[in-house]
């Protein structure tokens, strides 16, 4: 393993401090939601105590501050993926809510009847159904990328799939149900090539892997704030400013506006155009807090060390017989899906839980792929920097109570 | 553990691996789908009952936990022979067991008190009332289907 200590790691997630509960928890749904650490909690817990305000709208001090750490908040999530401006960054719910921003504001005013959308097999729900209420509403229609059986994009027949009616391609940075890392790059390439916009939900991507969307190119790029070791309740869109510039707002209400009168009413500058009402303040300082603990280790190192987990536990699984894994792609994040020898997925996950072993079983609100698969539901750990390979030892332990009590 | 054991007792291991009446009923005059979407267990349910509303056989299919298919295979082997009066009232006496912590039945619920175990797993009670709740609407030939939800 590397250098890493993550020993010391865990002890700054105060939820996983063994000696505070009756049973150590071995943590491995970080892809639903990581663990927060003490430095977010301080974050948010400092700003209710010491300069709780509303933003933008006072002249008196606590307001000042308090608009300044939001505002500062922004800059840290520019520089976290290196857009180009404070002013292409929308802060949000989390990535559903980023998506159903583009969905409605940009796909409404530029999606119309016979328009193409074009969505991949292996998406989250929430990167499907908004499309699929949009195209309802304007009589369009949704193409999808089909996947093979390691759970990766099929893409031989990719660039033959947009045409002059395709108006977005929205596809997902790494597949919370398979683990799949996508080419977006790549697609992102080709899809401009036809002058189509596209939208990455980024969702998994953002706490593993370093996101640069200028370099990417993408034109929106979604995720959430509690998946990157902050709070829930907020998360970011980002979209080229030209695109936002265009876009009709998606929400009406305070702090959009310059002016309201009943004859006409005057928007906002971006981003404050897509922020309507007081917005999630203490979630985004919490988050930017976030950003700089991930920052602090680095992103190079928990790519690397979250490698050497998964590595590890593919090795593990190969002595498991009966465990097989659903999304073998080449290029995988940390993120093990699974069927044991006929043992539903939510009896593993109630047996794992007795054995204080945390993990995801279900559908992963990625119907499509179980689908494609043809199984109901899978047993999911995802790991996370501050997991270790007793945590991975601890999974297969527990999976050993599985045999035991079905009798395999 | 045991509560584990509590839950996934022999019985209910057993019927899971090798389900009782797991099969499609030609004649059944009452049917019933089931869904739990949460876990995406998906059950088919088919009874016949007589002129004098008596269940005279029962089936199902489908796929789910340990859980739903041990309650599914359980349910059925109860329900043959039954009044469709006397399945109400019996659902409802184990329904209230099965979900309120204070319930306190003094029927016997025989082999079905096995499925007792899943009120110390609130996330699991669904899974052993799915296919109660298939029953019933298959009872009231409703026609809909039947979810946990
Ligand atoms: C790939 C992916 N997309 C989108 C989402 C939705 O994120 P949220 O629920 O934070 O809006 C998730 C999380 O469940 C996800 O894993």
């Amino acid at each position: 393993m590397s250098s890493f200590n993550w020993q010391s790691i865990k002890n700054d997630f105060p939820i996983l401090d063994n000696s505070r509960r009756e049973k150590p928890l071995v943590y491995l749904d970080n892809a639903a939601t990581t663990q927060k650490p003490l430095a977010v909690i301080d974050k948010v817990d400092e700003y209710y105590k010491n300069y709780n305000a509303n933003v933008h709208r006072g002249v008196h001090s606590l307001s000042v501050k308090a608009t300044d750490a939001y505002e500062g908040a922004r800059e840290t999530v520019r520089d976290f993926i290196n857009a180009r401006s404070v002013r292409e960054l929308i802060f949000v719910r989390g990535t559903t809510e980023a998506i159903n921003l583009v969905a409605s504001s940009y796909g409404g005013s530029k999606i119309k009847q016979g328009d193409e959308i074009i969505v991949s097999e292996m998406e989250h729900h929430s990167n499907i159904v908004p499309w699929q209420l949009l195209a309802e509403r304007a009589g369009a229609k949704i193409k999808v990328i089909p996947i093979n059986d390691h759970g990766e994009l099929d893409l031989n027949n990719f660039p033959a799939m947009f045409s002059d009616k395709t108006k977005i391609l929205a596809v997902g940075h790494i597949s919370n149900a398979l683990g799949t890392i996508n080419p977006i790059k790549d697609m992102i390439k080709e899809a401009h090539k036809h002058n189509v916009p596209v939208i990455i939900d980024g969702a998994q991507a953002i706490p593993h892997s370093k996101v640069d969307v200028q370099d990417l190119d993408c034109d929106f790029y979604a995720f959430s704030g509690h998946k990157a070791y902050g709070p829930t309740g907020i998360g970011v869109l980002y979209a080229k400013e030209a695109l936002l510039e265009a876009m009709p707002p998606y929400q009406g209400g305070g702090e959009m506006i310059l002016r309201v009168s009943f004859d006409d009413t005057q928007f906002n500058d971006i981003p404050a155009k897509f922020e309507a009402g007081t917005p999630n303040i203490a979630g985004a300082i919490g988050m930017a807090a976030g950003l700089e603990y991930i920052n602090n280790i680095g992103l190079d190192a928990i790519a690397t060390y979250e490698h050497e987990l998964l590595e590890y536990a593919l090795e593990r699984a190969a002595d498991h017989p009966q465990l097989k894994l659903v999304g073998t792609a080449k290029h995988k994040a940390s993120i093990l899906s699974f069927l044991y020898d006929g043992v539903h997925a939510h009896d593993i996950g109630t047996i794992l839980d007795c054995e204080g072993v945390a993990i995801r079983t279900g559908h992963h609100c990625a119907m499509p792929v179980m689908d494609h698969f043809g199984v109901p539901a899978t047993a999911r750990a995802s790991f996370a920097f501050y997991n270790s390979r007793a945590d991975i030892d601890a999974l297969f332990k527990a999976l050993d109570r599985v045999k035991e009590v079905f009798k395999l | 553990m045991s509560d584990l054991r509590e839950l996934y007792q022999q019985v209910i291991v057993d019927h899971n691996n090798s389900p009782h009446n797991f099969c499609e009923l030609q004649d059944a005059n009452r049917h019933a789908h089931g869904y739990n979407p949460l876990c995406g267990d998906k059950l088919s349910l088919y009874l016949t009952v007589n002129d004098d509303d008596i269940i005279t056989d029962a089936g199902f299919q489908g796929t789910g936990c340990a859980i739903s298919v041990a309650s599914a295979s359980l349910m059925t082997d109860f329900l043959k022979g039954k009044t469709i009066a006397d399945v109400k009232a019996f659902f409802d006496e184990f329904h209230a067991a099965l979900t309120s912590e204070h319930a306190k039945s003094h029927m016997d619920f025989g082999k079905l008190a096995v499925l007792l175990g899943v009120k110390e797993f609130p996330a699991r009670v669904k899974c052993a009332t799915l296919a109660w709740h298939t029953m019933q609407s298959a009872l009231e030939n409703k026609g809909r289907e039947a979810s946990t939800e």
